[in-house]
């Protein structure tokens, strides 16, 4: 091959970098080891991280069981080890396989369309808020207090270099939802969203309709947000959102220590154009045969450049597949029945403690906790991890713990979530005396 | 002839929704060991849904045919060669699947107590030493979700670096080569974008942009080796031009499967750069995703790394919140961590010198290609290649035959096609990228491959413009497809 080349060594191949810009030694990473030690090495690693320890920690990622058929299918090399489907006579595998996921996030959402995946939720929020800026040019955003803490960040982000402003609304101290007057007060014909979540970051069923007659009033669009998808198979469809932007993890996606994951936008026919990221469209082949390919790509940025909707590129299609297998495996009567084991054991656990908030709730909600570091500690020595303190992001909220459970909690486990609060509220009463 | 492929019989399949059937279903849940809740009151009624109109109800056998009869309509790496320029389609190591899944990695919650996740801090923490040595670069963050995020991240910190020093200046200047995603990552920045032109060998032009460069610029992106697979030797001056006007080096880390033990461009000039793991670090392209794209950085710029930023402290490994000068989140939590994993597991399988080997063979590679067929099509800049070469269609646009129909009828051959009509600076692309994957049979074939339909192109053109013909799915019609979207099944 080097003399096909035309050089008679590998260095050669290199010749003409400038010698002054060339590394003159080795890297200084280790000599590349064995299938074997790699797998014990990362054995090793996973062995640090609290491994079979039961978890109630939700918060934009839960635990959910992940139907062994979902690795079976995205173990496939087809759909592995294949690119973006640009080259649609050899993709026709992906692309179905996101026109389906396409249709059954609009099934699921009440919406007309929906796009091929975003990175994730959080900035599948940011993007459907730079969205709602591009439909109706207004540069002002409203978005709830109950709005996930790090989805608002990334927000913030992706707002202030675009010059747009991000204002907060309050929530009810007593149901934990949205304060629908406090956003009323706050609606001009600045605002170009509304941004809420449903089930919101306390586990609070939000009002998604009245939300969206209020922005509706204002002239503003409303922009509804999920990060526990599971709660889709349940509650009513945010159908008087204007956009849709949620994330997928629950879907077959183990928490991975935050990712990866997959974010979705859906929204109403009106504004398609509008929308970032890959679309999937139905078209023919030259035989009449149904195809599928990637479309509108006029609004993506390897068309449009600097005036693309977004720089999004690679997106999540294979956490989208993972998805689209889940939503398969459980299909329609299983998603509700997936929903309702939620709700279940969620309520289960809610009744043997003090709830911090009176409103309606899916699998997550905020306990009072006095004392709550001892209540963990306590628990950790069980092999249980407790619920999330969420004074560092709500001040308001000291002696607080926000805990999910899904159809992997285990009664036992929840009895002793149950106890070691209550334990720790007696010993902090003890010590008040 | 068409030795790498012949055809065979490929199922038909319907859509979900089609296949469909009422109280057909694939789960098994475990029976509740709570009791069961009265939805309508603990939601109230009108939070309850009504069913899921049209979502699919199929049993697992007809679960699984639906899916691996899909799988079986995708080419794939696996299958062979899979050229496509800048995008990096190397082979997706097994090990890197399998680790990834490992429970203690895989079912890991981003919000656990920090030392109980000291496994998972310490792979970051390996990561982003691993990636500082190759790039050269002082300081990183792994939170990006992918390339054109990471390229968002960089920009963002350019800003806030020359913000920190008066002002954030206007412009961003940027190669006709570069990759889409670089203006309009500008722009999302909040940057006005200059294009500046390219010179006869392909390189950004020296003089030109000594010209172009003022006190409104905040920073160049460069691509190196640009999207020509050539390398821009002039790199060091480049940088020197900028930082003399106070604008900052930012490096589209795309093509670093290039570079990687060959030359770091820390030590060249480059401010900010961000990595594309899924590309250079063999993580798998999975039909689009996921991705993850960290940006590297000189010390300058690390306190506006986003945050938490990943430090040790009394012996552990903490995420750190405390960061006043960060650009703030660009992700909820710390980035793809699985892919983190995968990419890990990578670098140490190759270890230093297994790297600088990739990098050669990739290089070898894309070289023998290129003289295997230069022949045959035009090679509009001489400038030696490093990982990928372009070609432009000129000679078979002269028999009515474009680049993308050459790219068609490859699909005949066995192959995936090169990468089409980019850059955008050669008319009529055809962009080749092997990468280090391929051994000299595959390679030999795709020569075979694209001198025979370049004889094609002569004597039989009609043949290629009309190809792919032994494809399930023949040529498909994109422009109906957006002329009147259709993007969603209904029944």
């Amino acid at each position: 091959m080097l003399a096909a080349c035309g050089v008679s060594s590998l260095e050669d191949l290199f010749a003409h970098l400038p010698e002054e810009v060339r590394l003159k030694r080795p890297l200084a990473i280790e000599n590349g080891k064995s299938e074997y030690e790699i797998v014990d090495t990362f054995r090793a690693l996973g062995a640090r991280n609290a491994e079979g320890y039961a978890c109630f920690l939700g918060a934009g990622s839960y635990f959910h069981y992940r139907p062994v058929l979902v690795d079976a299918v995205v173990s496939r090399s087809e759909f592995l080890t294949s690119y973006t489907p640009y080259q649609a006579e050899i993709s026709q595998g992906t692309l179905t396989s996101i026109f389906e996921f396409q249709t059954m996030m609009c099934q699921l959402t009440g919406m007309d369309v929906a796009n091929a995946s975003m990175y994730d939720g959080s900035t599948a929020m940011a993007e459907a808020a730079l969205m709602a800026v591009r439909i109706n040019g207004r540069r002002k955003l409203l978005v709830a207090r109950t709005v996930h803490p790090e989805y608002r960040q990334v927000l913030a982000t992706y707002a202030r270099n675009q010059d747009l402003t991000v204002e907060e609304f309050e929530y009810d101290r007593e149901t934990g939802g949205a304060d629908l007057a406090d956003l009323a007060a706050k609606l001009s014909p600045e605002v170009a969203a509304v941004i809420l979540q449903s089930p919101n970051f306390f586990g609070i069923v939000e009002d998604v309709r009245a939300a969206a007659e209020a922005a509706h009033g204002a002239g503003a669009l409303l922009v509804d947000v999920f990060t526990e998808a599971v709660a889709l198979g349940l509650l009513s469809p945010p159908a008087e959102a204007d956009i849709v932007a949620g994330e997928l993890q629950s879907f077959a996606l183990p928490p991975s220590y935050g990712g990866p994951y997959a974010g979705v936008i859906a929204t109403k026919d009106r504004f398609v154009r509008q929308i970032p990221g890959r679309l999937v469209g139905e078209t023919v082949d030259t035989n009449g045969n149904r195809a599928f390919c990637l479309t509108l790509a006029t609004r993506e940025q390897h068309i449009r450049r600097e005036k693309a909707t977004s720089n999004i590129c690679t997106n999540q299609a294979l956490i989208a597949l993972m998805a689209t297998v889940f939503m398969t495996v459980y299909g329609k009567q299983g998603l509700r029945e997936l929903a309702e084991q939620n709700l279940a054991k969620a309520h289960y656990l809610a009744s043997k403690v003090l709830l911090r908030f009176s409103g309606p709730f899916f699998n997550e909600f905020v306990a009072a906790a006095e004392g709550i570091d001892a209540a963990n500690e306590a628990l950790l020595e069980k092999r249980i991890i407790g619920g999330l303190t969420i004074e560092c992001w709500y001040r308001e909220l000291p002696n607080a713990t926000l805990l999910a459970a899904t159809e992997m909690s285990r009664r036992a486990d929840m009895d002793a979530v149950a106890q070691a609060l209550a334990q720790a509220r007696e010993l902090s009463k003890v010590g008040a005396r | 002839m068409i030795r790498k492929a012949r055809t065979h019989v490929s199922q038909n399949e319907p859509l979900l929704f089609e296949i469909s059937s009422p109280g057909k279903a694939g789960y098994q849940l475990p029976e509740l060991d709570v009791p069961a809740v009265d939805t309508e009151a603990a939601l109230g009624g009108a939070n309850v849904r009504s069913e899921i109109v049209g979502f699919p109800e199929v049993s697992e056998v007809e679960a699984i045919r639906h899916f691996t009869r899909l799988s079986t309509w995708n080419y794939a790496i696996d299958l062979g060669m899979y050229p496509l320029g800048s995008c990096t389609m190397k082979y997706n190591p097994r090990v890197n699947e399998q680790v990834a899944r490992i429970d203690g990695l895989a079912w890991l919650h981003p919000y656990q107590p920090q030392h109980l996740a000291q496994g998972a801090l310490e792979v970051m923490a390996r990561l982003e030493a691993a990636l500082a040595e190759i790039t050269g670069m002082d300081a990183m963050t792994l939170q990006p979700a992918a390339g054109a995020h990471g390229e968002m991240t960089g920009i963002l910190l350019v800003r806030a670096l020359l913000e920190s020093r008066g002002a954030a200046r206007k412009k961003i200047l940027i190669p006709d080569s570069a990759h889409g995603t670089n203006p309009a990552t500008a722009a999302i920045a909040g940057y006005q974008v200059v294009n500046i032109r390219s010179n006869a060998q392909g390189m950004i032009d020296v003089e030109n942009l000594a010209a172009t460069v003022d006190e409104d610029v905040a920073a160049l992106m460069i691509t190196n080796p640009n999207t020509l697979g050539v390398f821009e030797r002039n790199v060091r001056r480049i940088a020197e031009i900028l930082h003399a006007k106070g604008a900052l080096l930012y490096m589209d880390g795309a093509n670093m499967n290039a570079l990687a033990g060959i030359m770091r461009p820390g030590d060249n000039g480059v401010d900010v750069m961000h990595l594309n793991l899924h590309k250079t670090f063999s993580t798998p392209h999975g039909g689009g995703g996921p991705g993850s794209g960290p940006v590297a950085v000189k010390a300058e710029i690390e306190p506006f790394l986003p945050a938490p930023r990943l430090v040790r402290m009394d012996g552990l490994w903490r995420l750190d919140n405390n960061r006043p000068r960060s650009i703030g989140r660009v992700r909820a939590f710390y980035g793809n961590f699985g892919v983190m994993v995968r990419a890990l597991a990578y670098i140490m399988a190759h270890g230093g010198e297994g790297l600088r080997r990739a990098t050669t063979d990739a290089v070898l590679n894309a070289t023998y290609i290129r003289k295997g067929i230069e022949d045959h099509y035009d090679l509009p800049h001489d400038a030696p290649s490093m990982h990928e070469c372009v070609f432009s269609d000129s000679r078979q646009a002269a028999r009515g035959v474009r680049t993308g129909d050459i790219a068609k009828r490859l699909i005949d051959y066995g192959f995936h096609p090169y990468t089409v009509s980019f850059p955008l600076i050669v008319h009529g692309a055809l962009m080749i990228e092997p990468t280090e994957t391929e051994s000299k049979r595959e390679l030999d074939l795709f020569i075979e491959a694209m001198i025979s339909i370049a004889k094609e192109v002569e004597e039989n053109p009609d043949l290629v413009l009309k190809a792919p013909h032994n494809t399930r799915t023949s040529r498909v019609d994109e422009v109906a497809a957006a002329r009147k979207p259709v993007l969603r099944w209904k029944p």
